[in-house]
């Protein structure tokens, strides 16, 4: 690990103000202080960001704001997030270890880096790392890489479970820049693709802060439902996972939400299959020609064909789970 | 022709000069030598660091590098908190922070101001074990041990947030700690002990 200076801010206005370019701030440190160690992040200067950004839950207007500095497991346990956003609750309970929860914020969930592996060898090429040095994973060990809206200079997924339930609940992630200029990005935008500029795992502004996450108010409380397929049944990253939400009403569905991790760069929603399931009756056939719509638009590497089939079962699972409340 | 045995003032102000100018070379050397090696090698930087290990303080000098897992072991002398990956993968160094189970490889100490940790070593009440360490005992909890202190710092936290419901609850709230040995079965019977009374 290289040598750093070590500033704890407490208030976004200092924090902000360090703008050189070897700073990064820090919170839970789960991602950054293991990319520290392995060398792929070199800061000089760390900013301890945990005293200058919120660490609670309010609602508002019947709307939801999540602190940037809130942690996982505060998501998962809080009692507003249980009645009104269960999703979120369950896909923070999928992903990593209670330790981890209990360490990682919700900012740094957000914006944690892909767990490719050619991504942690600093020995191997890799455009996200050194940008032009090629992409190891494209013709090479790609089992756990994308299977949709990759190029060939990345293929990379994004790791979040978390953000796999913000992308389906439309939510919004407020940011403060380095011109203390406050802005909104929806979830949606926030993550970017690969294209030919694969280092840039976002949209935010260099330095920017996320100061918090808002979530509209919605009808999908009471059947939602998150599953994570992987290696193994805990403590492990997605190979594929589900987020579905639906809005019934009797046995018609009102509105749906589809959004996937460990499929794509950014948190995938399923905006066709969505609009297939909107007006339809709930039936097993119909969630399983939603299924379709989505495995339908698969692209597939040389090891990751197996996500198809695994994906196709994971949607119609997750729609069947939204009715059993 | 006469010998000179006398050194001319010419001859003093040449040798000195060249000698002056040898004897700083190696200053300047150095002086490039250390700015090099800054620039490649950047130097460590100490901070003074106090902590609260089982409640008791600690004053040190550490480098802003230091996770908390290489302090207690390292500088603090206490090795019962075990490296098993140091990647946040195994859950061997596992302590508490603030009463929370926190991964001490993947901490920071200078980040820990003001805070409190407690490791495996503070959880005995003098020679009276705690009833989490009774249990591994009773129940065969572990092999070689390696992981075991980890284990029983997860399992502690386990019981306190109440994820003893059944054997999935427990396994799926203790699976952030690997055991190569695989003596889970014991772990979960550990647990359900300490639960049920
Ligand atoms: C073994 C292991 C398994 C895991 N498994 C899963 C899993 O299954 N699912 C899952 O979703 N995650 C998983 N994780 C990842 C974990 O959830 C993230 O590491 C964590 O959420 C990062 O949060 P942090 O606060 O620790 O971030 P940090 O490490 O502190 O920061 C991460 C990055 O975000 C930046 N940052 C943090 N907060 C802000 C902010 N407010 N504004 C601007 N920049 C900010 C930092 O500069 C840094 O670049 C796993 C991690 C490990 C180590
Ligand atoms: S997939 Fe992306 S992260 Fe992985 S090696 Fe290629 S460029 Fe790097
Ligand atoms: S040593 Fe910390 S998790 Fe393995
Ligand atoms: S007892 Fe040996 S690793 Fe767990």
């Amino acid at each position: 690990m290289k040598p750093f200076e070590l500033i704890k801010v407490t208030n976004t206005k200092t924090a902000l103000s360090h703008k050189k370019e070897q700073v990064q701030y820090i919170a839970g440190g789960t991602n950054l202080v293991d990319l520290m160690k392995k060398n792929i992040h070199l800061p000089d200067t760390l900013l301890d960001i945990n005293d200058a950004l919120i660490r609670h839950i309010d609602k508002k207007d019947n709307r939801i704001f999540i602190g940037a500095m809130v942690r996982n497991t505060e998501i998962a346990t809080d009692k507003t997030v249980l009645k009104e956003l269960p999703l979120l609750s369950k896909a923070v309970l999928a992903g990593a270890s209670p330790q981890i929860r209990n360490m990682a914020s919700t900012g740094g969930n957000i914006l944690q880096r892909t767990r490719c592996p050619y991504f942690y060898d600093i020995t191997t090429s890799c455009n996200k790392r050194i940008p032009g040095s090629g992409c190891s994973a494209y013709e090479g060990e790609n089992r756990m890489s994308a299977v949709i809206g990759y190029s060939k200079d990345c293929v990379a997924v994004h790791p979040s479970d978390l953000c796999v339930a913000f992308v389906a609940l439309d939510a919004q992630v407020h940011v403060i820049d380095t011109d203390h200029k406050k802005s909104i990005i929806p979830f949606q935008d926030f993550h970017r693709l690969p294209g030919n500029d694969p280092h840039l795992d976002n949209n935010l502004p260099e330095h920017a802060l996320i100061s918090f996450i808002e979530i509209p108010e919605n009808p999908f409380a009471r059947n939602c439902a998150y599953i994570k397929i992987r290696d193994r049944a805990s403590y492990a990253f997605a190979l594929v996972s589900v987020a579905a939400a639906l809005h019934m009403q009797g046995d018609r569905i009102i509105d749906a939400r589809l959004a996937s991790g460990g499929v794509a760069h950014k948190p995938w929603r399923w905006l066709e299959a969505e609009e297939f399931l909107r007006g339809k009756n709930v039936s097993d056939l119909v969630f399983s020609q939603a299924a379709d719509i989505i495995v339908g638009d698969l692209h597939p590497l040389a090891h990751n064909g197996f996500k198809s089939n695994m994906l196709k079962g994971a949607v119609e699972t997750a729609l069947a789970q939204c009715l059993v409340v | 022709m006469k010998k000179n045995t006398n050194f001319s003032r010419r001859f003093f102000l040449k040798t000195t000069g060249a000698f002056t100018l040898l004897a700083s070379i190696p200053a300047v050397l150095k002086a490039t030598y250390i700015q090099v090696k800054e620039f490649i090698v950047p130097s460590k930087r100490i901070v003074p660091l106090t902590v609260s290990v089982n409640k008791k303080a600690y004053q040190l000098d550490s480098d802003t590098r230091t996770t908390l897992l290489d302090l207690l072991r390292e500088n603090l002398d206490l090795t019962g908190t075990k490296k098993g990956c140091d990647h946040g993968q195994c859950g061997a160094c596992t302590v508490h922070v603030d009463g929370e189970r926190v991964l001490s490889c993947l901490t920071l100490s200078a980040m820990l101001v003001g805070k409190e940790v407690t490791t495996i070593e503070g959880i005995a009440d003098g020679d009276h074990l705690h009833p989490m360490q009774e249990a591994f005992i009773s129940c065969d909890g572990f092999q070689c041990g390696y992981c075991t202190p980890g284990q029983i710092m997860s399992a502690i936290a386990c019981v306190k947030e109440g994820h003893t419901h059944s054997v999935e609850d427990i396994k799926e709230y203790m699976s952030g700690n690997l055991c190569r040995c695989g003596a889970y079965n014991g772990i979960v019977e550990s647990i359900q002990k300490v639960a049920a009374s």
